[in-house]
């Protein structure tokens, strides 16, 4: 192996480099400077963003433990380019609470860690790599919600995600225990050659999946959730709706498409109870929740489930839709917690209650939140309906109509929540509205990009044909 | 630039403008420039459209086709017919007076004309689009904005409102994608590819097995926009709490992209679906006719009056479309058509009225014609348009309707047509209700007698729709050969 071909992990090693980058310069920079960290992370992790729309070849090292190719590549794009995003939006909350306390460089090292983490699970080629990878997104971010140490709720959230990841990865390292045992190879090339239907791989299957479903939250491992949201800081929340998520339906579906093809018939079956059952809880329970982390908690479990419609497919129309409604749905979410923690940041407030009243007081930030809402919801001709459109298109295409109507059925009961929103927002007048306010640079620039990606993705199609063409790797 | 996008992308730039504009005077030139324009582009279409058609035999006229997902094979493709030409111009005039009846609005000015003009936008895309998507794409966003239209500047249990009539909408599209997508993934029966192409569609032989599936879901998808019974509660209530210009819109257009659509998709592309299921939705057309009639009966509320009118006359529409035959469906095409302008006109009337009384309880109301005399001589000519008057429109229409209803011999088809005959005399015993309480008597209330005129925005918005009423009552045939050459294609795709 040769020097050059450790350039496959650009990713890897840029991010690396940023994080003991950071270390240094906590080191050097003075007490009294300390804000400037959060400007030189932007800055590193902005040009590690751009730094990643420059192609990469196909290959793999180590023995075909890591591997890439193109749609890996845009996919570790696409999660650099939300997780910037989300920096973008939390810059304003890490100045004003968290440099105080002389926090802010562990704040980036631990998000950074857990990124990482998502590289190499997104790029595994064996299920080592896989649960190293698993592990290092997880850890992190279990620190990362506990990150407010004075608040209650905050360490609650922390303690629940760890004991219940811990308990979800273990379930899901014995699943890969006993594929191991069946196949006789943890590399992923050589399980798809051994793997046949008997009982004990189907349990393998189910528990490992298990853990995979833990970080998607899909019901009925979704417990966690609307706890956690509620308790980690916003910007945590949103890290773990989003990038969490959408890596982990990446990997997943990567999974099934490829390496248990052969249980095809089996996990079909299985996705379809789940998506039913994922769909159905988090629109119900999103129906009646006042506070809007816990209601943004639900919603996402919601949308979880309507991704796995594209899933169920194992075709390359599926990968392409479920990568696409991925990178529609970190735009749509971000922009909805970007408006959360604007509002949360200057006026304390998070309830629904609150909102009464937003468009008279604050239009812009008022438009912000309707777009993202109805993208979420899918309405055209913002991009949320075009990502729900071709799911749903995915799913019909393998004649699963039943599931496609039920699934509308859902978007119907979302749209009354999200709805609900809408309602207090430009509705209702209140009888004591939020006060006009000005957000910062870094917060404006947060939403702005989220609106142009929520306004631009659906009607630009060259992106979907783009995708399509990266899909045929995992056909 | 073709003659057709230009619907879609002046409302747009209209819409720029409105976003950076200041204050209600602003607004409001603003928007009735953008409908003056509108309406000059709809009768420019139409003589362009009858220029067009005496040199070609295609389908649809003015073409384009425009791929955007191919991978799908979703275009964005557009054309139109002499049906889609007439309900573009329905529609150009109807949102014109719209503005000029929402000439006063004072909350909020700016946002309601934008939502106003998202609505139409939406509309004129729907009947042009030739691309089952696109359709999709524009009825959702013509439907979205009511939301906030009678949410924000409706009246009364608004919010209740708007919330039931935005949820059933958007169920019913989302009954109707099912069946979109279904008839997309038989598209390829005849070994061609995947196509969202209204037209390629129609060439396809979808096996009966799919059409007996996939037309209900479609038709149901439409026909709740068009207010079929039992589907139609949102209606109702929806009408009531909207401002006055929105209930227009809505009645006078959106309703009718229900009816248009069952025509378009369901019926044109899944004509075995539609014989055999036929008999089921014309039953429940049936009792709409009927219901709606009576309901509208017992009402005090002007609005709701005329909300269940409306239930009763798209009825018709439903009813008329699925009698399968050429009269008939010329005869729903104009009712859709007289409709539109007459619930319009009411709406606009009572909009007036509620203005300057601030009541819309016919009981309270009484000797109107002697203050306010303008309004209520149209209202009266209105109503005997509505109740179907030889030299309205509405006459044309239902004479058509029923000369094709007709034309079936058997015994279901002829109970049911007597039945919906029946509402006819109903219709006329509402309508002459309204008139009698409201309009003559006494003066119920003294300070009914300082009601002020109407002015001249008022006035403008309501000749424009009275126009044409009377238009179409007096010569309707060069519209209705329009309609007739344009219904060929469709007869012989779907008999």
């Amino acid at each position: 192996m040769d020097l050059n071909s450790f350039f496959l992990m650009r990713h890897e090693m840029i991010l690396l480099g940023i994080i003991l980058l950071l270390i240094v310069a906590e080191i050097i920079v003075a007490d009294s400077k300390k804000s400037s960290i959060v400007n030189l992370a932007l800055l590193l992790f902005g040009i590690h963003t751009l730094s990643g729309f420059f192609p990469l070849q196909e290959s793999s090292l180590f023995g075909g433990m890591f591997r890439s190719n193109d749609l890996i590549h845009f996919f570790k794009s696409v999660l650099n380019l939300g997780v910037f995003i989300l920096l973008l939006q939390a810059a304003d909350w890490i100045k004003e609470k968290v440099v105080e306390n002389d926090r802010s460089t562990e704040f980036f090292i631990l998000l950074f860690a857990s990124l990482l983490g998502m590289y190499f699970m997104i790029s595994a080629g064996d299920f080592l790599m896989f649960y190293i990878g698993l592990e290092l997104s997880t850890l992190p971010v279990a620190a990362l919600a506990a990150f407010e140490i004075m608040q209650r709720k905050s360490s609650e959230a922390g303690i629940k995600l760890i004991l219940s990841a811990a308990l979800a990865s273990g379930v899901s390292l014995f699943g890969i225990s006993m594929l191991y045992a069946t196949t006789g190879s943890i590399y992923f090339d050589q399980i798809v050659l051994g793997l046949t239907e008997t009982n004990l791989s189907i349990l393998g299957f189910v528990l490992f999946f298990t853990g995979l479903a833990f970080k998607i939250s899909l019901v009925p491992f979704h417990f966690w959730t609307a706890d956690v949201y509620e308790g980690a800081p916003i910007s945590i929340a949103s890290y773990l709706s989003v990038i969490s998520k959408g890596a982990a339906v990446f990997i997943l579906m990567i999974l099934l498409f490829s390496v248990l093809k052969p249980l095809m018939h089996i996990w079909e079956n299985l996705v379809y109870g789940i998506a039913l059952a994922t769909m159905f809880t988090g629109n119900l329970f999103a129906l009646r929740q006042q506070n809007m982390k816990r209601f943004l908690a639900f919603s996402s479990i919601a949308q979880a489930g309507f991704i796995l419609l594209g899933l169920i497919t194992g075709t390359q129309l599926g990968t392409t839709t479920v990568v696409y409604f991925v990178l529609i749905y970190i735009f749509s979410n971000l922009a909805a917690f970007g408006v959360v923690q604007a509002i949360s940041l200057k006026t304390g407030k998070e309830n629904l209650s609150d909102y009464e009243g937003l468009y008279r007081t604050n239009p812009k930030l008022s438009l912000v939140m309707m777009l993202a809402l109805f993208s979420l919801a899918g309405i055209p001709p913002v991009a949320g309906f075009f990502g729900k459109f071709f799911l749903f298109t995915a799913a019909a295409s393998k004649g699963y109509y039943l599931l496609v109507f039920l699934a509308v059925v859902n978007v119907t009961i979302s749209l009354y929540y999200y709805l609900l929103v809408i309602r207090a927002i430009f509705l209702r007048k209140g009888t004591d509205p939020i006060p006009f306010f000005k957000n910062k640079l870094y917060m404006r620039l947060g939403l702005i990009i989220t609106v142009l990606g929520i306004l631009i993705l659906g009607l630009y199609s060259p992106l979907y044909d783009y995708i399509y063409q990266l899909s045929a790797a995992f056909k | 630039m073709d003659i057709l996008s230009l619907f879609v992308i002046v409302p747009v730039l209209v819409i720029l403008a409105l976003v950076f504009s200041k204050g209600l005077k602003q607004a409001r030139m603003i928007a009735m420039c953008g409908g003056i324009i509108q309406l000059g582009m709809a009768l420019n279409l139409i003589f362009a459209y009858i220029k067009e058609r005496e040199v070609s035999k295609e389908i649809m006229l003015f073409t384009r086709d425009l791929p955007w997902f191919e991978q799908l094979n979703i275009h964005y493709s557009i054309g139109v017919d002499g049906i889609s030409v007439a309900l573009i111009t329905l529609t150009s005039i109807v949102v014109l007076a719209g503005v000029f009846i929402s000439w006063k609005i004072d909350d909020l000015p700016k946002e309601f004309f934008v939502s106003l003009i998202v609505l139409s936008t939406g509309v004129y895309g729907f009947f042009i689009s030739l691309d089952l998507f696109t359709m999709f794409v524009f009825y959702e966003i013509a439907v979205i904005p009511m939301y906030l239209l009678i949410g924000i500047w409706g009246s009364g249990p608004k919010e209740y409102s708007a919330m039931k009539l935005t949820l059933m909408l958007m169920g019913a599209s989302a009954v109707l994608l099912v069946g979109i997508l279904g008839i997309y993934f038989n598209s390829n029966a005849d070994g061609g590819a995947l196509t969202f192409n209204i037209l390629e569609i129609a060439k396809v032989n979808i096996p009966f097995e799919a059409q007996k599936l996939f037309f209900p879901m479609t038709f149901i998808g439409f026909a709740v926009l068009g207010a079929l019974f039992p589907f139609h509660t949102w209606s109702p209530d929806g009408h009531a709490s909207a401002p006055t210009a929105v209930s227009m819109l809505h009645a006078g257009v959106l309703m009718k992209l229900g009816g248009y659509g069952i025509f378009r998709v369901a019926m044109y592309l899944l004509p075995e679906g539609a014989l055999e299921w036929s008999w089921f939705f014309i039953i429940l057309s049936a009792i709409g006719v009927i219901y709606g009639a009576f309901a509208a009966l017992r009402q005090t509320d002007l609005k709701y009056i005329n909300a269940y009118a409306s239930v009763s006359h798209l009825g018709m529409v439903s009813f008329a479309l699925l009698m399968l035959n050429k009269t008939a469906w010329n005869g729903a095409i104009l009712q859709s058509l007289s409709h539109g302008f007459m619930t319009a006109l009411f709406f606009a009337l009572i909009g007036m009225v509620y203005g300057r009384t601030h009541t819309r309880d016919i009981t309270k109301l009484g000797g109107l014609l002697k203050v306010i005399p303008f309004i209520s001589v149209i209202y009266v000519v209105a109503g005997l348009a509505l109740l179907g008057l030889p030299g309205f429109s509405g006459f044309v229409a239902e004479m058509n309707i029923f000369m094709g209803a007709f034309l079936h011999d058997d015994m279901f088809y002829r109970i049911v047509t007597i039945v919906s005959i029946s509402a006819i005399v109903v219709t006329a015993v509402y309508v002459l209700r309204v008139v009698g309480i409201m309009l003559m008597g006494p003066v119920k209330n003294e300070a009914y007698l300082n009601l002020p005129k109407a002015t001249w925005y008022e006035k403008t918005g309501v000749l424009l729709l009275l126009i044409p009423i009377i238009g179409i009552g007096v010569a309707p045939l060069w519209l209705s050969n329009m309609i007739l050459e344009s219904l060929e294609p469709f007869i012989q795709g779907v008999l």
